[in-house]
């Protein structure tokens, strides 16, 4: 089944209290998704610096004991690397190159998962009760421009945190997604010649896959989406969230839920419509249903 | 007449319907129903029920005799299988809607989703907006009545329900084809927009129905059924 929230703030009013609102939907979506959850929380980032989010699974580690795996990176990039660690998560901070850092770290250390990297994402997954998941990792707390995050039951792989979503590949982009793709395996090996680097058998981790790559040959996310129409083989409802953007895609025959709500201060998507009833000013927003292959995206971007 | 009142800030959706249940008629006004599943479904009386805001998937599913109300959207399934009665929304309701009904009368004031009425037996459905695609998908008896446009493969793999649109369809299903309207179809629409409560006129819709080439029994093929079954 799975669960699968989106919040994107077009204003600034409700930017201090994103990460209650998400918390709030999250709570909704228990039932849809609850062996595990995770939540991808955009802010705007500083120029010039890349975030690397890191997952030691299971192990509760402190900024000191991220210390030497840092200070390795650092030689690698040539750039500084600050640490803040958040029980097994960690994220790294860095003016070097945020794509050849995970490259690095993926190539040398397997027993490290980078769940994100890029100017304004931090990504926090695990296994569990999706509050006590919201909970572990402070998402009420967290201000920012947008969030999408995810309930999940599993059915393409197994209940490990590495097979929790949202997934990113790329740079800032963040996938969610409910339903099953039938052709992950193929499009995964295709990639890879292309590539992209995978750290699961998850197929959604694929479709993220599948994004980073678009966007990286020079497509913007309308015209990525376009292509993952024809590519894309299965059942999916997306909800996507890019730099400074967010969007939703669902497949041409649509049998996974979506709902969207809107107002002038805020654009939100669930799989059902208990998630964004908990929203401010929900009464005045325009409710509707997403259709299938039409491409809904909101950039901040001017 | 009195009527009372669920707050479901309050109660539980079990209790609701289950007192629902409980009575065989009565005015029910539900508030805060926050996108909940199963609001009201399971009817089997003579009751009212009115419920102020949006409602999640199944909303009065399975309904027979009563009325409901809502006044917001619904999610999935609303009214499916439903009986005898009559459901009515003044928003918009997603995938679904009124699925395999079997009688009654289903009233959607603005758009229905992908699916509204797959697989209807005998439901009257009137939307007053647009429906999506796969729409009175392998329809079997009943009415479909739609005041705006509908999506790709209207009516695919249709049995025997009418449908009516007065806007434009993007496509018709497999075996779906326009026929001609009859003064009884002129009367079917009339009937079904006053029961909802819906302007428009009769003749501004066309009808579409079965072609009846995917029944797959053909007379003329029994002696080949007949000499393969000795073979």
């Amino acid at each position: 089944m799975c669960g699968i929230v989106g919040l994107f703030l077009k204003t600034d009013t409700y930017r201090s209290e994103l990460g209650r609102h998400t918390a709030a939907m999250l709570h909704e979506m228990r039932g849809r998704g609850p062996d595990s959850a995770g939540f991808a929380v955009y802010d705007e980032g500083i120029e010039g610096q890349t975030r690397l989010t890191l997952l030691a699974e299971g192990r509760d580690f402190s900024s000191a004991d991220w210390k030497p795996l840092a200070a390795s990176l650092e030689d690698v990039l040539s750039a500084e690397v600050s640490v803040r660690s958040i029980l097994d998560h960690a994220v790294f901070e860095t003016k070097g190159d945020g794509r050849a850092a995970r490259q690095w770290l993926i190539d040398n250390h397997p027993s490290i998962d980078v769940l994100s990297h890029g100017r304004q994402i931090e990504l926090y997954k695990s296994v569990g009760d999706p509050d006590l998941v919201a909970e572990r990792y402070d998402l009420a707390t967290r201000s920012g421009t947008h969030a999408i995050a995810h309930t999940r039951m599993a059915t393409e792989s197994a209940v490990t945190t590495n097979g929790s979503h949202p997934f990113v590949t790329g740079a800032d982009t963040c996938l969610v997604h409910n339903g099953s793709l039938s052709n992950h395996n193929q499009l995964r090996k295709r990639l890879e010649q292309r590539g992209e680097s995978f750290q699961t058998e998850n197929d959604s981790e694929v479709a993220a896959g599948y994004l980073s790559w678009r966007l990286r040959e020079g497509d913007s996310i309308d015209e990525a989406l376009h292509a993952a129409l024809a590519d894309l083989d299965g059942f999916y409802t997306f909800a996507i969230g890019v730099e400074s953007g967010f969007a939703i895609l669902r497949d041409p025959i649509a049998c996974k839920p979506a709902v969207v709500a809107e107002t002038d201060d805020w654009v939100a998507m669930s799989s059902e419509y208990g998630a964004i009833a908990t929203l401010p000013d929900v009464q005045h927003a325009t409710v509707f249903e997403p259709e299938p292959s039409v491409i809904y995206s909101w950039s901040l971007a001017a | 007449m009195s009527e009372s009142i669920f707050d479901l800030a309050d109660v539980t959706v079990r209790e609701l319907n289950q007192t629902l249940h409980a009575n065989e008629s009565g005015t029910f006004r539900v508030l805060n129903p926050r996108g909940a599943h199963a609001v009201a479904a399971g009817i089997n009386s003579d009751v009212e029920v009115h419920i102020e805001g949006s409602v999640g998937y199944y909303c009065a599913g399975m309904h027979q005799r009563g009325t409901v109300r809502v006044h917001g959207n619904a999610s999935t399934g609303l009214a499916e299988n439903i009986m005898s009665g009559t459901v009515h929304i003044t928003g918009s309701a997603t995938m679904s809607a009124g699925a395999t009904g079997h009688g009654g009368l289903l009233v959607i004031e603005g758009n229905a989703g992908s699916r509204c009425g797959i697989s209807m037996k005998g439901v009257d459905i009137v939307v007053g907006g647009n429906v999506g695609h796969m729409s009175a998908f392998m329809g079997q008896a009943g009415n479909l009545v739609v005041l705006g446009d509908a999506g790709a493969d209207l009516g695919d793999s249709l049995y025997e329900a009418d449908i009516y649109v007065r806007g434009a369809v993007e496509s018709l299903g497999s075996d779906c084809v326009e026929k001609e309207l009859r003064p009884e179809d002129l009367e079917t629409i009339s009937r079904l927009l006053s029961a909802a409560g819906l302007a428009a006129e009769p003749t501004d819709f066309t009808r579409y129905g079965s072609a009846r080439e995917l029944y797959n029994f053909n007379v003329d093929d029994i002696n080949a059924e007949l000499a393969e079954g000795q073979s």
